[in-house]
């Protein structure tokens, strides 16, 4: 899949936001870690609802007629980005009424204020889910199509609020361990649950060039796409990153979105200043956004077996060593982005 | 009514007409214009509903190009419809026909993500999806002369590979071919129940190649002459 960065941006900056919410929620209305005072209170939601709206507002960055976005509310009953969007603004009504109280009552909030934040904690891990079944419920990308992508979403969007809540609290003075720990174990249960996706997506499997083809007892190959230059389809599916370009960001995502913020963190619980705190919310941030990114860029899609990917796993261009070297002739070469139609031995680019 | 088309694999020589036609009748129509991009330049691009695309099937020497041409399968299980957040996306209950209602479309593509046959292409001149008709606004245009009322591609196609009809009326052309050739649903492991349906081509009497000439003395001291003749 050709990662949209509108759509990066989006779901690493919302789900944060997301993330912060729930664990202001938690904090406060459950009384977990120290008292925080009025201001405290303010910024961290202030920050979550910023951050939160400032993701949906560049959601919109990817639609090419953004003039019909308010449609989008239509189809709750089918669509799961129908969902997301009614979730993500329902949301709004019940942070606003929490927000309210806490401005106007201060921490001491009363029982309307409280059950209000409640309901929109709840509201925000809704809205992360919807966010991951809008990928996870695509049978055409297998490696999508799995319980653990909402799993993915709602706690790597946790895991980075426990850290950007970490470092809001340590301007104030008041990052705890209790902070550090829930952060810590945030951070891990989020890797965990990440190493087993990355485990799983490298086995998937799915339809072959052979079920789409519907020939099942044959070797199947792709002799030509019938299109000169690049499609909708090969900009949109054929994005195909260099293996070691995933694996790089792999590393990316472990060492930044998760090893360095935990190991922050444990700083933090050793004697560290807790400001370094805004050191693992910007390293696990970033991390993130590498995760992201690999997420979309790892997501092959059915329409590539037409193309000439033998499975849901293969890029489309075979390595260089399989066949005799094919001379690049005038006009034979750059077909689009990762697509080329004399990647077969012998083939000929019409 | 379940409208749809049968493609004969064993007939079609992957001349592109149908493709082509398919252009040419929408890009006028209602769901038309289909944006050209860079026409004249060195990568020309643009919206098409129909494509067609070329396979080696077997290993030589038993291998045979087969010509696959796709467009919309009109699926009985149209995912594209379901995630498609607005509504723009619609199935038609009477016939089948699964269309884009342009005025409501916001251009997401989370449609032509959730459609496993690259049937839906984004129009980036008009920010709207755009994909095939079934020629909706012809088969039923009463201005037409009957057997007109027929998709572009179909009329069109010089080998006579494509045929469109009814896939609930168990008499239909399409319904016998169907029978009859063993007709055959690509990807149907995803549950998308694909109306379309492709004809695999026909098993024909393999022609012996090695019998041709025996391997004698008179045939073996001939080669050797000719060999050196020619030098």
């Amino acid at each position: 899949m050709h990662p949209a960065f509108s759509v990066i941006l989006f779901t690493v900056i919302s789900g944060a936001g997301y993330g912060l919410f729930i664990l202001l929620a938690a904090f406060h209305l459950a009384g977990i870690g120290p008292a925080m005072s009025h201001g405290e209170l303010l910024v961290h939601g202030g920050v979550a609802m910023g951050m939160i709206t400032l993701g949906l507002l560049l959601s919109t960055g990817h639609l090419a007629n953004k003039k019909n976005a308010w449609r989008s509310f239509m189809r709750f009953k089918t669509s799961w980005l129908s969902r997301e969007a009614v979730f993500a603004v329902l949301f709004y009504p019940f942070a606003g009424i929490y927000a309210l109280g806490v401005l106007l009552q201060g921490p001491a909030v009363g029982p309307l204020a409280a059950v209000a934040g409640v309901l929109a904690a709840l509201l925000a891990v809704i809205t992360l889910f919807s966010t991951g079944m809008i990928y996870g419920c695509l049978k055409t990308i297998r490696q999508w199509n799995t319980a653990l992508t909402p799993a993915n979403y709602i706690m790597l969007g946790i895991a980075t609020g426990t850290t950007l809540f970490a470092a809001i609290a340590s301007v104030f003075g008041n990052a705890t361990s209790m902070h550090a720990g829930v952060a810590m174990v945030a951070l891990v249960a989020a890797a965990l649950l990440k190493g087993i996706y990355y485990f799983w997506i490298s086995r998937v499997n799915g339809p072959t060039i052979n079920t789409a083809t519907t020939f099942n007892r044959a070797t199947v190959r792709l002799l030509d796409t019938g299109h000169t230059a690049g499609t909708f389809l090969t900009d949109e599916f054929g994005y195909d990153p260099r293996k070691d370009t995933i694996d790089n960001i792999k590393m990316g995502v472990f060492l930044l979105g998760f090893i360095a913020p935990v190991l922050v963190f444990a700083s933090i619980l050793s004697g560290a200043p807790e400001a370094v705190a805004w050191l693992a919310a910007i390293s696990s941030l970033i991390g993130i956004g590498m995760e992201r990114w690999l997420f979309f860029a790892e997501a092959k899609h059915v329409v590539r077996l037409y193309h000439g990917a033998p499975n849901c796993t293969s890029p489309l261009t075979q390595p260089a060593s399989d066949g005799p070297e094919v001379p690049e002739t005038a006009g034979a070469g750059e077909k689009g982005p990762g697509w080329r139609l004399g990647d077969t031995p012998g083939g000929s680019g019409s | 009514m379940r409208l749809g088309l049968v493609i004969d694999m064993d007939t079609c020589v992957g001349c592109h007409a149908c493709a082509v036609a398919c252009k040419q009748w929408n890009t006028s129509g209602t769901t038309g214009a289909l944006t050209d991009y860079r026409p004249y330049g060195e990568d020309p691009s643009g919206v098409w509903f129909n494509r067609i695309r070329h396979y080696e099937v077997g290993d030589y020497p038993n291998n045979k190009t087969v010509n696959i041409p796709m467009s919309c399968m009109h699926c009985q299980h149209a995912d594209c419809v379901n995630v498609c957040p607005t509504g723009a996306s619609y199935k038609r209950p009477e016939d089948g026909i699964v269309l884009v209602d342009q005025d409501k479309c916001m251009g997401c593509n989370y449609c032509a993500w959730a459609c496993p046959y690259g049937a839906r292409e984004l129009d980036r001149e008009d920010g709207v999806m755009k994909k095939c008709t079934l020629c909706v606004d012809r088969i039923y245009d009463q201005q037409l002369p009957p057997e007109e009322r027929q998709p572009a591609c179909v009329i069109t196609c010089p080998a006579h590979a494509r045929f469109f009809g009814d896939f609930d009326d168990a008499n239909s052309e399409v319904s016998r071919l169907v029978r009859e050739r063993g007709g055959v649903k690509q990807m149907p492991e995803l549950g998308y129940k694909p109306v379309n349906t492709y004809l695999p081509p026909r098993i024909t009497r393999p022609i012996p190649t090695d019998d041709v000439r025996a391997n004698r003395l008179v045939t073996s001291v001939k080669d050797w002459v000719n060999k050196m003749v020619a030098r």
